[in-house]
C-alpha cells in the first residue's frame, strides 16, 4: 500500500453533507474486477452531462463547469474538503479507489461514514476529521484564495494553513503505524496466527456448531 | 458486571488486544457476492495466500444478476465476466456457492438466514453495507470494504476498534399498517443518517418485539442508513423459531447447547448504554421518504418540508438540491404526488412476508394507468417457491405487476432493471440517493404494502385508509 507521510497539497472544496458512495463512484462501475482506473469515473453524475460506461474514454464527454472538480483553479487538487457524514451509504471500497486514481490522497470533513473512514486507510488516504468551525475556516479560505494549499502531517497530526494556523486532528495509533509506513496489514495479522488458532481451539469446546 | 446484548457477543469473539485499544475480532461467518469480492481473491492470489477457514465464507451472485430471460444467461458482457469470476474464484479457493439457477441463490441477506449460515451469536461480516441486516438474530453483523474481505478470508478475522452501545427503545403496540420499515425509516428521521455513527445500535421495547424476524430484518437492514455498522435484536422466541430446522442450523444435542446459549443472547436488566434513544409506535404513521437522503422522510399524511424549517444553512442547501433533483416543491402533500414505476424487492423487503403484504393490497386490484412498471423481485430462489406455492405471484401478475427472478435488481439497478431520467419510483429498498436506481431517477422509500397501494392508485396512499379507498 501506498504510504502517507506529509502532504503540501492543492486543496478542492466540496461544500456539501452527505456525499455517499453512489455519487462518489456510481453502480456501473463496480462491474469491473480491477482495482484500479476509477479515476475518471470519480463523481461521474455531477462531473458529466451524460451517463459514463465503464472503460469508455472521458475526454472528449461533455463537462459540468460549474461542479467544482471540474474548474480550471482546482485541477490537480491532492486534497478535499467535504461537510459532515461523508461517504455514507455503501460499503463499495470502488469510492476510495476512485479517489486515489483522481490523485486526491487526503479528505477533510467533520466526519465520515464508518466503512469508508476505514476502507481510506487501506487505500493510502488520509481521512481527517477537524470540527465544523475550523471546516468554515478551510472552505472560506479555499474558495477565497486561488491556489490554496494545506500542509497535511500524519506524524504531527496537524493541518496547518499558508497563514500559519495549524488545526490538529485524532487518528488511532494502529491505523497511523499502517498508513504511514504503507503497511500489509494482513501480514501483520498472521503473525498472530497462534493467537487465531488457540481462540479457534477453545472455541470448537464452548460453541461446536459455529464450525460445521 | 452487567453486559449489553452487543459486549456479550463481542467478548467471546475477542482473539487479542492491541496496545491502542483495538481488538483482532474473530470472524464466524463471511457472506461473499460478486461486486466486493474480485480484488480479494486476486490479492490472495497475489500474495499465495489460502483461506484461512475455507468453510466460515458462502458465496452468492446477487447484484448483477439478471430478473428476467435467465434461459438466456447474463447477456451484459461485463456483468457475466464478473459472475463468472465469483464462480471461478469460489472453485479455485473451495468456497461453497449457490450459483444462479440454483433455488438457493438469491440476495446474500435475505439467503443467509433462510438457510441457517447465520445464527445467533456469530460475527458476520460481507463486502455490502446491508450486512447489518443480520443483527435480527443477535449477530454482530457489519459491511466492511474489499480489503476486508480479503483479510477476513486470509485470517478469518479483523482488527476492529469497539464500538459505542446505543439502545433505541421503541414501546407501545404495533398500529396496523406500521411494519419494520417504518420504523426503521422514522428512527433514521428521528436520529438522522449520521445519528448511529460510530455505535452499534441494540433495538428493544415492546414494538420489535412484537415484529416478526422478518420485520426485524428489514429494521436491521436499515441501521446502516442511520450511520451505524450494525444494529442487533437480542434473541426470544421467534429467534429460536425462526433458525430451527433450518439447513445449516444445528440438530440434536448441539442443538440443547446452542439453545441454551442462545437463550442469554440479551442484555443484562441493569446493563448501562453510551445513548439511549426512546420513541413509542403511537407517534409512528406509515413513512415516504420525499427527498434524496433516507432521513429526508415523513408520515404518509404529511407534506414536503418548508425550507425555513432546516435546521442549519447545511442542512438546507441539502434540502434545497434535494428538492430540484427531486422535482418537487416545499409543502406539497405526499399523497398528491404521482409515480412511474414501482420496485417491491431489495435486502430490504424481499422475504415472503413482504410479499404476502404487498398481495393482500394488490390483490383484486389493477396497476393504474400512469404506472409504467410495477415489478415485485424475491430475494431468493425459494422465497420465490414459496411465494408461488401460496399463489402470490397470480396475485401480482393478476394487477399488472411483473414477477421477476431473485437478485438485487432495482436496489441499485446494476442489472437491466433501472429508472430513467426523471422517472419517480416508489420503491421498497433503502436508498434514495440520487441516480441510485438509474441517473436521475427519483426515489422515494416506503414499505411492502405501501408500494403496492401506490402502484394501484398511482399515487402515494395511506394504507391505514385502504379498505376505505380500494
Amino acid at each position: 500500500m501506498q504510504a502517507f507521510t506529509r502532504l503540501n497539497g492543492l486543496v478542492v472544496p466540496l461544500d456539501r453533507a452527505n456525499v455517499d458512495t453512489d455519487a462518489i463512484i456510481p453502480k456501473q462501475f463496480l462491474k469491473s474486477i480491477k482495482r484500479t482506473g476509477y479515476g475518471p469515473f470519480l463523481f461521474d453524475e455531477w462531473r458529466y452531462e451524460d451517463v459514463g460506461q465503464p472503460e469508455m474514454d472521458c475526454s472528449n464527454r461533455p463537462i459540468r463547469k460549474d461542479f467544482v472538480l471540474n474548474q480550471p483553479r482546482y485541477q490537480g487538487a491532492e486534497i478535499m474538503l467535504a461537510r459532515e457524514n461523508f461517504g455514507c451509504g455503501s460499503s463499495r471500497e470502488h469510492a476510495p479507489w476512485a479517489i486515489a486514481d483522481y490523485g486526491i490522497s487526503c479528505v477533510i470533513a467533520p466526519s465520515f461514514a464508518d466503512i469508508f473512514y476505514n476502507n481510506c486507510f487501506k487505500n493510502g488516504i488520509l481521512p481527517v476529521v477537524l470540527k465544523d468551525e475550523e471546516m468554515d475556516v478551510l472552505f472560506s479560505e479555499t474558495e477565497s484564495h486561488e491556489g490554496y494549499k494545506l500542509d497535511v502531517d500524519l506524524e504531527a497530526q496537524t493541518v496547518a494553513t499558508p497563514s500559519g494556523q495549524v488545526f490538529t486532528f485524532e487518528v488511532d495509533d494502529f491505523r497511523k503505524h499502517c498508513l504511514f509506513n504503507g503497511l500489509d496489514d494482513i501480514g501483520l495479522t498472521l503473525q498472530q496466527a497462534n493467537h487465531i488458532k488457540a481462540y479457534e481451539g477453545k472455541r470448537k469446546q464452548e460453541a461446536p456448531w459455529l464450525f460445521t | 458486571m452487567a453486559k449489553t446484548l452487543f459486549e456479550k457477543v463481542w467478548q467471546q469473539h475477542v482473539v487479542s488486544e492491541n496496545d491502542d485499544g483495538s481488538v483482532l475480532l474473530y470472524i464466524d461467518r463471511q457472506l461473499v457476492h460478486e461486486v466486493t469480492s474480485p480484488q480479494a481473491f486476486e490479492g490472495l492470489r497475489i500474495a499465495g495466500r489460502k483461506p484461512w477457514r475455507v468453510n466460515a465464507s458462502v458465496a452468492t451472485p446477487d447484484h448483477n444478476v439478471p430478473t428476467t430471460g435467465l434461459e438466456h444467461g447474463i447477456t451484459d458482457p461485463v456483468a457475466k465476466t464478473q459472475v463468472q469470476a465469483l464462480d471461478s474464484n469460489c472453485e479455485e479457493f473451495g468456497i461453497t456457492e449457490f450459483k444462479m439457477g440454483d433455488k438457493r441463490q438469491g440476495i446474500v441477506h435475505v439467503v443467509g438466514p433462510e438457510q441457517g449460515l447465520v445464527l445467533p451469536g456469530m460475527t458476520v461480516v460481507c463486502g455490502d453495507s446491508h450486512t447489518s441486516t443480520h443483527g435480527a438474530l443477535a449477530a454482530i453483523a457489519m459491511g466492511i470494504g474489499t480489503s476486508e474481505v480479503e483479510h477476513v478470508l486470509a485470517t478469518q478475522t479483523l482488527i476492529q476498534k469497539k464500538p459505542k452501545v446505543m439502545r433505541i427503545t421503541v414501546d407501545g403496540k404495533l398500529p396496523q399498517g406500521i411494519t419494520g420499515k417504518d420504523v426503521a425509516l422514522y428512527i433514521i428521521g428521528e436520529i438522522g443518517t449520521a445519528g448511529g455513527t460510530g455505535y452499534a445500535i441494540e433495538f428493544a421495547g415492546s414494538a420489535v418485539r412484537q415484529l416478526s424476524m422478518e420485520g426485524r430484518m428489514s429494521l436491521c437492514n436499515m441501521t446502516i442508513e442511520a450511520g451505524a455498522r450494525c444494529g442487533m435484536v437480542a434473541v426470544d422466541d421467534k429467534t429460536i423459531d425462526y433458525v430451527k430446522g433450518r439447513p445449516h442450523a444445528p440438530t440434536g444435542d448441539m442443538w440443547d447447547k446452542a439453545e441454551s446459549a442462545w437463550r442469554d443472547l440479551r442484555s443484562d436488566d441493569d446493563a448501562v448504554f453510551d445513548k439511549e434513544v426512546h420513541l413509542n409506535t403511537a407517534d409512528i404513521e406509515p413513512q415516504v421518504t420525499w427527498g434524496t437522503s433516507p432521513e429526508m422522510v415523513v408520515p404518509i399524511s404529511a407534506s414536503t418540508p418548508s425550507l425555513s424549517d432546516a435546521k442549519d444553512e447545511v442542512q438546507q442547501e441539502g434540502w434545497t438540491r434535494a428538492f430540484a433533483y427531486m422535482d418537487l416543491k416545499e409543502n406539497t402533500p405526499m399523497q398528491a404526488i404521482n409515480i412511474d414505476k414501482v420496485f417491491i424487492g431489495s435486502c430490504t423487503n424481499a422475504r415472503i412476508e413482504d410479499f404476502r403484504a404487498a398481495a393482500a393490497i394488490a390483490k383484486g386490484h389493477q396497476v393504474a394507468d400512469n404506472v409504467k412498471l410495477a415489478m415485485v423481485v424475491p430475494g431468493s430462489g425459494l422465497v420465490k417457491a414459496q411465494a408461488e406455492s401460496e399463489g402470490l405471484d397470480k396475485i401480482f401478475t393478476d394487477a399488472g405487476f411483473e414477477w421477476r427472478a431473485p437478485g438485487c435488481s432495482m436496489c441499485l439497478a446494476m442489472n437491466a432493471d433501472r429508472l430513467e431520467a426523471g422517472e419517480r419510483c416508489a420503491s421498497t429498498s433503502n436508498r434514495n440517493f440520487e441516480g441510485r436506481q438509474g441517473a436521475g431517477g427519483r426515489t422515494h422509500l416506503v414499505s411492502p404494502a405501501m408500494a403496492a397501494a401506490a402502484a394501484i392508485k398511482g399515487h402515494f396512499v395511506d394504507i391505514r385508509n385502504w379498505n376505505d379507498q380500494a
